[in-house]
């Protein structure tokens, strides 16, 4: 029984998160005249979401270990810029992408270099970065909008998937989840008693329904857009590299304590810079995302994004202290943010209503977990 | 009107509960004026909760019973109601601010103004008077950050006693602090008393109980068992009380071989590394045995905690000497090289160093072994939880489950899921500093007993103490550190406190 409250508690948060996401979609629903939730524009709202989401993951990761990455916007403008400017001058489109790939690494192997290893605060670097790379994409443009060529990626964030292969992706994931639960199931009766006995399977069941639901809301437009696919798929990765993995261990242990895990022999530095790397590949992504998207590089693409990445982390349950956060909780606030845009417009509200409206979310979200934390 | 009462401090019936814990469970205590009331129980018999019920930290109506501060019935919902009912309380943790002075610390908060500008004449004036009734030897001008623990303790006293408390509470106060600070210490407390204030002593040290307290009340279990004056009883009655048996066998005595030696240290000198020409170890030589427990002592600044530092290549600083494990040259840069190669450092503060607080017991257990828990680099969850459970099992680890947050969990326990830690990465060399500090008995004892295990299938041990006891109940070797050097080497035979401590003040 103790258990189960243990259980609720520790989960308090993802619920808070999941009413909040559900009551916003109820008043917008409502003040759209039923608009919002329709198929089309869910299929929408997600796609939308996709930057954002994308960066959130790397994000939740930086801040966990301590860290920030305010340059993000920038440098997914810039990249995009490079993705578009490479295709214009005729490289293939899978080069041109994999070159966007080594240059968003590369910016930030130097990011993360100059703050594991020569201990300026990711403060500095990043906002730093965050100037010289909107500059650069400035400069590079002459201030001018680059179109993409013609070319798969161009039709890439506009594309869905078949219904019918969303069906099948659907069924696997959802065969994968029960297969985990009954391991869990399985471990927890060999190790004996836990401190949070999960109520695993009324949360198994949750997740099979909501990736049925959600399948099913795609297909009833024109299928999972091919930019939330690549998300999810992301989403596995990370969820799985910060979990099962030694080095999304050690992250969130150096996010914990620093002294406690150099003592333990976990090599700070590289954990840092590790971060930064992947935050670095996944700007990347980010970039193709949007530059598909908007089929075209402009020297203004991706400003305040690296607020939004950081807002979507926070609503989601990552503390700026370090050491806490999901994957799964950073993608749920990038959800809730992006459903204030889409909900926003939808409404015909003016567009300074929107960054009101953010701000007022992220501080209530977390005043919320600040005073639920007091009475507990 | 208003009788004088004949108790400063009263509880009566006091129950906290936490979900699925009762903490306290009809806590009685009662403190006269002007007494010295020493507090004793092991951790997680309630003392801290107590402390926090007492100081408004737990509000009035999250518990129930009676507080009771001069005859009246008080319903704190804050420490400032506490401190304008007089009573001060010093937490284990310090709460100054590093970078203002001994008097802007004490008066933070509190700044004697006209209009808004501080007069800083009358705070630096009060608190000079202040430091001097108290007997502490402290600049008012010195930044908090520059001073010792032992001073910075002090001044937290001080700040404290600012108010004009009539009732000092003190959690575990010298804990950190040397054998000459705690006499400092003492003599201030033995002065407050002359003055009429009460004191509460929260401490597990039961030489400084009978030597300042006037009564003892002995707490187990969130239950007050026993109250008594200190001339009533002696040491076993009180740690019969507290652990609720006798503690025939502190020490273990361990069936064990001692091998030849394994690791070796030659000439080591360590450099201070931002004062140039200052040494922290000089000229340092020993070596540690298969199965040997050998045991550092010093005091405080002697190089204790800096010589297993720098063998686990946790010290910066520049290296001269050698340094072998096993007879091949040893030269690790970082923890990790050092636990590759087969060390393991149980470090002096494991809340910050030893622990990961917001993270689990399994979480904990396996940090420094992850790399070792894999396939194709995935984690194997069950492994690791299975290794948990048996070190929870084996080490008694008294845990929830363990997938319970280690910051949950009593000292004495966090201490065995840091030698868990360190078990598991089948070490050949066992570094300990101050293995047992803010540990309480029974704990203890078992601590002591898992150190013997290793230590009988050959591991090497190295403990560093400033407990004279223990260093003398547990180790087979002695060495005495003083200024960096070593000052003296005892066998168990040799070893008495006297000898040691003639060693450790052996300086130049």
């Amino acid at each position: 029984m103790a258990g189960i409250v243990g259980n609720l508690k520790q989960s308090w948060r993802t619920w808070t998160m999941v009413f909040a996401l559900v009551v916003i979609w109820v008043i917008f629903q409502y003040v759209t005249d039923q608009a919002f939730l329709q198929p089309r524009n869910l299929s929408n709202l997600f796609r939308q979401m996709t930057v954002t989401g994308v960066l959130a993951m790397g994000m939740v990761l930086i801040i966990v270990a301590g860290h920030i990455d305010l340059s993000v916007g920038s440098v997914v403008c810039f990249l995009g810029v490079v993705l578009a400017m490479l295709m214009q001058r005729g490289v293939g489109a899978e080069q041109a992408m994999l070159a966007t790939l080594v240059v968003g690494a590369m910016i930030s192997f130097l990011q993360g270099w100059l703050t594991a290893f020569q201990k300026v605060p990711a403060f500095i670097v990043t906002l730093a970065g965050m100037m010289v790379f909107r500059g650069l994409s400035m400069g590079v443009t002459a201030g001018v909008t680059i179109p993409l060529e013609d070319s798969w990626i161009k039709s890439f964030g506009s594309a869905y998937l078949p219904p019918m292969w969303g069906w099948i992706i659907a069924a696997l994931a959802a065969g994968f989840l029960i297969l985990k639960g009954i391991r869990l199931s399985k471990i927890a009766s060999k190790v004996g008693p836990l401190a949070h006995d999960d109520v695993q399977w009324g949360w198994i069941l949750l997740q099979t329904a909501t990736i049925f639901v959600f399948t099913f809301v795609m297909n009833a437009y024109e299928g999972i857009p091919a930019p939330v696919l690549l998300m999810l798929i992301l989403m596995v990765v990370f969820q799985f590299v910060s979990t099962k993995t030694v080095f999304g261990r050690h992250v969130y242990a150096v996010g914990g304590s620093v002294e406690a895990a150099y003592l333990s022999g976990v090599n700070v530095r590289r954990v840092v810079l590790g971060n930064f790397l992947l935050m670095g590949l996944l700007t990347g992504v980010a970039a193709m995302i949007l530059t598909a998207r908007v089929e075209s590089a402009q020297p203004d693409a991706g400003q305040l994004l690296e607020l939004d990445a950081v807002a979507s982390c926070v609503i989601g349950g990552t503390s700026l202290m370090g050491g806490k956060g999901t994957i799964a909780g950073a993608l749920l606030g990038a959800l809730v943010m992006e459903s204030l845009n889409n909900g926003m417009s939808l409404a015909n509200m003016e567009a300074f209503w929107q960054y009101v409206v953010k701000g007022l979310v992220l501080v209530v979200a977390v005043w919320l977990d600040v005073a639920s934390q007091k009475v507990r | 009107m208003v009788e004088s009462p004949a108790k400063i401090l009263e509880l009566r019936g006091i129950v906290k509960e936490f979900p699925g814990v009762r903490a306290l469970d009809g806590v009685f205590f009662e403190v006269a004026p002007g007494e010295v009331h020493a507090l004793c129980g092991e951790n997680g018999a309630g003392k801290s909760t107590l402390m926090k019920i007492i100081s408004g930290l737990y509000p009035y109506g999250s518990y129930t019973g009676d507080l009771i501060v001069a005859g009246n019935i008080k319903k704190f919902t804050s420490i400032k109601d506490s401190q304008a009912a007089g009573v001060a309380i010093v937490f284990q943790e310090l709460s100054l601010v590093r970078e203002l002075s001994v008097a802007e610390n004490i008066f933070l908060g509190r700044e004697p103004a006209t209009f808004g500008i501080i007069s800083w004449d009358k705070v630096y004036q009060r608190t000079e008077r202040l430091l001097s009734e108290l007997g502490f030897n402290i600049d008012p001008r010195a930044l908090v950050g520059e001073l010792g623990i032992g001073q910075q303790q002090m001044v937290e006293i001080a700040k404290a006693l600012a108010l004009d408390a009539k009732i000092l509470i003190l959690d575990e106060p010298t804990s950190a602090l040397s054998d000459t600070e705690i006499e400092v210490f003492l003599a201030a407390i033995r002065r407050l008393r002359a003055k009429g204030v009460a004191s509460v002593l929260i401490t597990h040290k039961l030489n400084e109980v009978f030597s300042i307290a006037d009564r003892i009340t002995v707490f187990r279990d969130g239950k007050s068992v026993a109250s008594y004056a200190t001339r009533d009883v002696d040491e076993h009655r009180v740690i019969r009380d507290m652990v609720g048996r006798e503690l025939t066998e502190m020490y273990p005595v361990i069936e064990k071989s001692v091998g030849g030696p394994i690791l070796e240290v030659l000439h080591l000198s360590v450099q201070h590394p931002t004062r140039p020409g200052k040494d922290l170890l000089h000229d340092v030589s020993f070596s540690v045995k298969k199965g040997e427990i050998l045991g550092i002592a010093g005091l405080m600044g002697s190089g204790r905690t800096e010589i297993l530092l720098a063998i686990f290549g946790a010290l910066h600083g520049k290296k001269i000497g050698t340094i072998k494990l096993e007879g091949e040259i040893l030269d690790c840069d970082s923890p990790k090289d050092a636990i590759e190669k087969g060390l393991a450092l149980v470090s002096e503060d494991r809340k910050r160093y030893g622990l990961v607080l917001e993270e689990s017991v399994t979480k904990n257990i396996s940090l420094a072994s992850l790399t070792t828990l894999t396939r194709f680099g995935v984690l194997k969850n069950d492994d690791e939880m299975s290794i948990a459970r048996n070190y929870v099992r084996d080490l008694h680890i008294k845990t929830p489950g363990i997938d319970a947050l280690v910051k949950t969990l009593s000292g004495g326990n966090q201490q065995k899921v840091v030698l868990a830690k360190w078990m598991l990465t089948k070490p050949k060399v066992l570094f300990l500093d101050e293995p047992t500090r803010g540990i309480d008995v029974g704990a203890r004892a078992e601590i002591y007993r898992i150190v013997g295990e290793m230590a009988r299938q050959g591991v090497a041990v190295v403990m560093v103490s400033s407990e004279l006891p223990e260093v003398l109940g547990l180790s087979d070797r002695v060495l005495v550190l003083c200024g960096g050097r070593i000052t003296g080497e005892f066998s168990r035979h040799e070893a008495t406190q006297e000898r040691i401590m003639a060693a450790a003040t052996r300086f130049g």
